[in-house]
């Protein structure tokens, strides 16, 4: 029987309700004669302050407030890839053909389309053993995903009594019988709140390449780690988080808009279908899910849009994928929880946030992972979180950005100077940090070269004296130094503009190969050792600032293509002929 | 009696506590609902529901609450949140911060009444704006593209010539090649008089203001009005945009003084603060104004929005601007030096941004170099900066040679480029050949952001 209550109190997006004393924390309800959604976030003897997930303007006291007996689920199968969600899984294109251009309210629809057929092919035969999270079949549902149909992990899994034939069907059918169990469709639900279930979690060791250098190079994350990119604002946060779920070697990508820019979603929309995934050529939107709660929808749903946007993540993890979700911006979020924690009159923490704000964050980052999915057969998945912060002012001191560095491996630090400069992407290469560059150091010289690593080191070495040089050079100028650490400039700015910049909007430069990077670096080092030998045999930093290959390796990164890595060496052997012909030219 | 229809009720005051009345007694108010006050001596007053519950209503008086008693007040729920009437006729009106009618004119005949808070755009149904919009001011066009349906805001501090500069755009923007229907919306937030006169008359003597709504209201207007006021004006410019399909600009000045009566009243309800004591929904109650801008999939017309804001101390790390630079696509900031120098626009590059540009711009819209000698200017002018600190340690002499051209970079860059007359309208050819022309100082070896087939075409120097 659901809880029936009446609402006693209305202030912005909270809501009390009196006759609650039978519901349960964090059940949906349905507010108000237009029945709004919204969730149960207290409850005090028979009243239950709810968080209303829609516009409560015009609701009024004495209207009902109806228990579904449910958490805030999502609801999974196929159909959600190539979606655009609002925050609590509503698709956002089928509630403009309820109310037009604007969001409307009270508008309920499933979240993926139930009446589609989608050709299922079975994987186990009647009388096989199944548990909870084994597969029982495939679809296909983009061009790019299998979509396997698995036993919820709340299943209690057992014999297979029946199972179709391969064939199509849609979404309500009962493709499997399980002796003494629920039928098995092709979709499940799964509450928001609660990690989904695995067997084991391992070690996250392999690389999520990007394309983007300095991440790859220099800042690497892992499948299955966990990266946050703080920045102010014009420093190119949406930019860089774009480009990862571009490129990132992920067969998923959900991207959650979570109260940012409403243009920033549609630019999304507009280009990733026309946008071909490097590894596979079909359009990026066909392995990528939208969760758009922007600035100006109730900040209620932004705060469930994260939740929303990780189970989903964790379900095609179960499936053996490796999903990456970006969420901008987790400060919106954590504003959201601010406020519902301000109407409720919590004692506030820093800067109003409630005390429970690092305890969310650690919730939030700790479901990323790589596991061994739950059932048969066996495979691994992995789930990548990144999240940016948006500190307020750009000071990393404020509560979200502290909080946030203690559950994350990868920090990009964004740089409001190196923005102002164009330094695109404005990772600051001093502040940023890697927990993982030992991981991978295995797979680049397994993949690409055993030299990578220490190529690595000593361009982050040139980096760091660079750094410290600069401080002479601002007070003294540069003529003051030797003709050696003159080289080092020469080469940190070479490093800077011809690795670490990368521009996002060049049909090269977007992406760049695990293989070109390694052999920008090479190219840069390289010219590197030879230029301190020919400083030593009595050449000038003039003579080596002269060299016409310089020019060619600072544009080397726009105009050579992945499939073009040979002209690369190239480079390398012009190298070493100007250095030749130099040495002679001085021995005369 | 219960029902969503609402009705006409009389109530009285129990607390009147600075910008808010507590109104008592209250059945069948909902909340967000528009309050009308009478007081003793008759007059009226407009409100809206805060908060609604256990017999009581907490109501924002938008006029303010001085001269209300406990006694003589009551309180009358229309049944139905703010509302906007809205027709063509807005067109050459000047309006009060709340909409009605401050010229002598009656009351325009409405084509409909809108809800002024209005209905978050589904971001699906949003097109991407990609027009360029020509200025004709070099720097804005060149270096920080505005486009259709973009919000770009205008930072600036006290004093400076942000009003000129913005009264500029609205005179001269257009977009090349179009002959479509286009309207300015103008919303004096808490200006002064001055301020909003040397607007009226700009459009005025440019032929434009007959194509305008002007929604007023001045430093001595009550405060609280001024929540109302830039809400007032974005529903006249969807309206504007969306069912008569005009291209809509809408410049909102000053945006702080917005967030300052936001404040009062959140202090008024004794709420937690966030920073600086603005409430901690500051972001999410500015998204509100400010998303309410763009196109729509099938839809003509479009809302442009160039809001300006003073940085209390100059400050862009204060909350206004922080919060705003957040949501904006981008900003104009106006710099205290260059204004002190006498440069106009005095617009700091460096610190400036349009995130659309790199849509707006290119082949077929503005040229293909476009975008990369931006960039290139850019990193110029950083350059320039750069050595400038330098030279201001070490002086001219411990500077190299190319420091020196970086040098005189920064200045053709603020002298041929930046600097420009009040009613200067440069097409954007114009623009890009000075760009070229800054960029041809220097050698050609230093142009590493720049196709070489560019450079052919349009490099000018040895």
């Amino acid at each position: 029987m659901a809880v029936q209550g009446r609402i006693v109190w209305v202030s912005g997006p909270a809501v009390k309700a009196d006759g609650m004393a039978a519901s349960k924390m964090y059940e949906t309800v349905t507010v108000g004669n237009s029945k709004l959604i919204g969730e149960v976030i207290r409850l005090t003897g028979d009243v239950a302050f709810i968080q209303v997930y829609e516009s409560t303007s015009g609701l009024k006291p004495g209207e009902p407030v109806v228990g579904t007996g449910n958490p805030l689920s999502v609801m999974l199968g196929p159909g959600i890839i190539g979606q655009i969600y609002d925050g609590i899984q509503r698709p956002l294109r089928e509630l403009s053909k309820a109310s037009g251009s604007f969001i409307g309210r009270g508008i309920t629809t499933t979240p993926i389309d139930m009446t589609k057929k989608y050709h299922f092919v079975p994987t186990v035969a009647a009388g096989d053993e199944v548990g909870p999270g084994s597969i029982i079949g495939t679809v296909k549902e983009t061009e790019m995903i299998d979509h396997k149909i698995m036993l919820p992990p709340d299943h209690a899994g057992g014999k297979i009594a029946s199972i179709v034939a391969e064939g199509d069907y849609d979404l309500e059918t009962d493709l499997a019988t399980v002796k003494g169990g629920d039928p098995v469709k092709m979709y499940q639900r799964w509450p928001v709140r609660r990690p989904r279930p695995y067997t084991a979690r391992h070690e996250p060791i392999i690389p999520l390449i990007t394309g983007q250098r300095v991440i790859d190079t220099f800042f690497p994350i892992v499948k299955g780690g966990t990266g946050s990119i703080p920045g102010a604002f014009g420093t190119g946060k949406t930019v860089t988080l774009h480009q990862i779920a571009k490129w990132a070697d992920s067969q998923v990508v959900v991207y959650i808009g979570c109260g940012e820019r409403g243009n920033e979603m549609t630019e999304v929309l507009v280009e990733f279908p026309h946008l071909k995934d490097p590894r596979t050529g079909k359009p990026l939107m066909d392995r990528t899910v939208l969760v758009a709660n922007t600035s100006n929808m109730p900040v209620a749903a932004r705060e469930a849009s994260i939740y929303t946007g990780v189970t989903i993540a964790e379900y095609y993890r179960d499936m053996g994928n490796d999903v990456v979700l970006v969420a901008d911006s987790t400060s919106r979020w954590a504003e959201a929880l601010r406020e519902m924690s301000g109407r409720l009159e919590e004692m506030p923490a820093e800067e109003g946030y409630p005390s429970y704000l690092a305890s969310r964050l650690a919730e939030f980052y700790e479901r990323a992972g790589r596991v061994r999915a739950l059932g048969g057969p066996e495979r691994d998945g992995s789930v990548t979180l990144v999240g940016a912060v948006s500190p307020s002012g750009g000071d990393f001191t404020e509560p979200v950005t502290t909080h946030t560095m203690r559950f994350i491996k990868t920090f990009w630090a964004l740089d409001a100077k190196l923005a102002y400069s164009r330094h695109y992407p404005s990772i600051n290469w001093m502040n940023s940090y890697s927990g993982y560059m030992g991981d991978v150091a295995d797979w680049w010289s397994k993949n690409v070269d055993e030299g990578w690593f220490a190529l690595r080191q000593e361009a982050y070495g040139i980096l760091q004296r660079e750094d410290t040089l600069k401080e002479i050079v601002r007070l003294l100028g540069t003529e003051s130094l030797p003709d050696e650490e003159k080289l080092v400039l020469e080469v940190a700015r070479m490093i800077k503009i011809g690795i670490l910049q990368q521009n996002s909007f060049d049909d090269i430069d977007t992406y760049c190969d695990p293989k070109k990077q390694y052999m920008l670096l090479k190219a840069m080092i390289k010219f590197h050792t030879r230029s301190k030998e020919a400083l030593g045999r009595g050449a000038s930093i003039a003579d080596i600032r002269a060299l016409p290959v310089m020019g060619e390796m600072l544009k080397a990164r726009m105009t050579v293509k992945d499939d073009e890595v040979s002209k690369l060496e190239g480079l390398l052997s012009t190298i070493d002929a100007e250095f030749e012909n130099m040495g002679a030219a001085i021995a005369k | 009696m219960t029902g969503t229809t609402g009705g006409v009720q009389y109530s009285k005051i129990e607390e009147i506590r600075g910008p808010l009345v507590v109104v008592g007694g209250v059945e069948d108010v909902a909340f967000d609902e528009l309050v009308e006050i009478e007081t003793g001596d008759g007059t009226h007053r407009l409100g809206k529901v805060l908060e609604v519950g256990n017999g009581s209503a907490i109501v924002q008086v938008f006029e303010g609450t001085t001269g209300l008693s406990i006694a003589d007040t009551t309180a009358k729920f229309v049944g139905k949140a703010m509302e906007m009437p809205v027709s063509r006729e807005l067109l050459g009106r000047v309006f009060d911060g709340l909409g009605r009618p401050k010229d002598g004119l009656p009351e325009p005949v409405a084509d409909k009444f809108v809800d002024i808070n209005g209905e978050p755009i589904n971001p699906e149904q949003r097109e991407y704006p990609k027009d360029f919009i020509q200025t004709g001011v070099s720097v804005i066009d060149g270096m920080m593209t505005l486009v259709r349906g973009q919000k770009l805001p205008i930072f600036s501090g006290s004093g400076i010539s942000h009003n000129i500069l913005a009264a500029q755009i609205a005179r001269q923007a257009t977009v090349r090649g179009t002959s479509e229907e286009f309207a300015v919306v103008f919303a004096a937030i808490g200006v002064q008089y001055s301020e909003a006169e040397y607007f009226k008359k700009s459009l005025e003597d440019s032929g434009a203001l007959k194509r305008s709504v002007m929604f007023l209201n001045l430093a001595d207007d009550p405060a609280i009005e001024r929540i109302i006021t830039p809400r007032v004006a974005l529903t006249t410019a969807e309206y504007l945009a969306f069912e008569l399909g005009m291209h809509v600009l809408v410049i909102l000045t000053d945006m702080t003084n917005y967030a300052e009566a936001l404040r009062e009243i959140s202090a008024a309800r004794e709420e937690v603060p966030g920073r600086k004591g603005y409430p901690g929904y500051l972001y999410t109650d500015l998204s509100t104004i400010y998303e309410r801008a763009g196109k729509l999939s099938g839809k003509q017309g479009s809302v442009t929005q160039v809001p300006i804001l003073s940085m209390p101390s100059d400050d862009i790390t204060h909350p206004i601007p922080d919060l705003t630079g957040y949501i904006t696509e981008g900003q104009i900031v106006l710099g205290r030096d260059l204004f002190r120098q006498g440069v106009y626009p005095p617009v700091n590059i460096l610190m400036s941004l349009s995130r659309l540009m790199k849509d707006g711009i290119g082949e077929s819209r503005t040229r293909e170099d476009h975008q990369e000698i931006s960039n290139q200017n850019y990193d110029a002018y950083s350059r320039a900066q750069e050595v400038r600190a330098l030279a201001g340690i070490v002086g001219k002499a411990g500077l190299t040679d190319i420091d020196l051209k970086y040098m005189n970079v920064g200045e053709a860059f603020e002298g041929d480029l930046l600097t420009q007359g009040v009613d200067e309208n440069r097409t954007i050819e114009e623009t890009l050949g000075i760009l070229w022309k800054v960029v041809s100082m220097l050698p050609r070896g230093e142009i590493t952001k720049v196709k070489d087939k560019f450079i052919d075409e349009h490099y000018k120097g040895e």
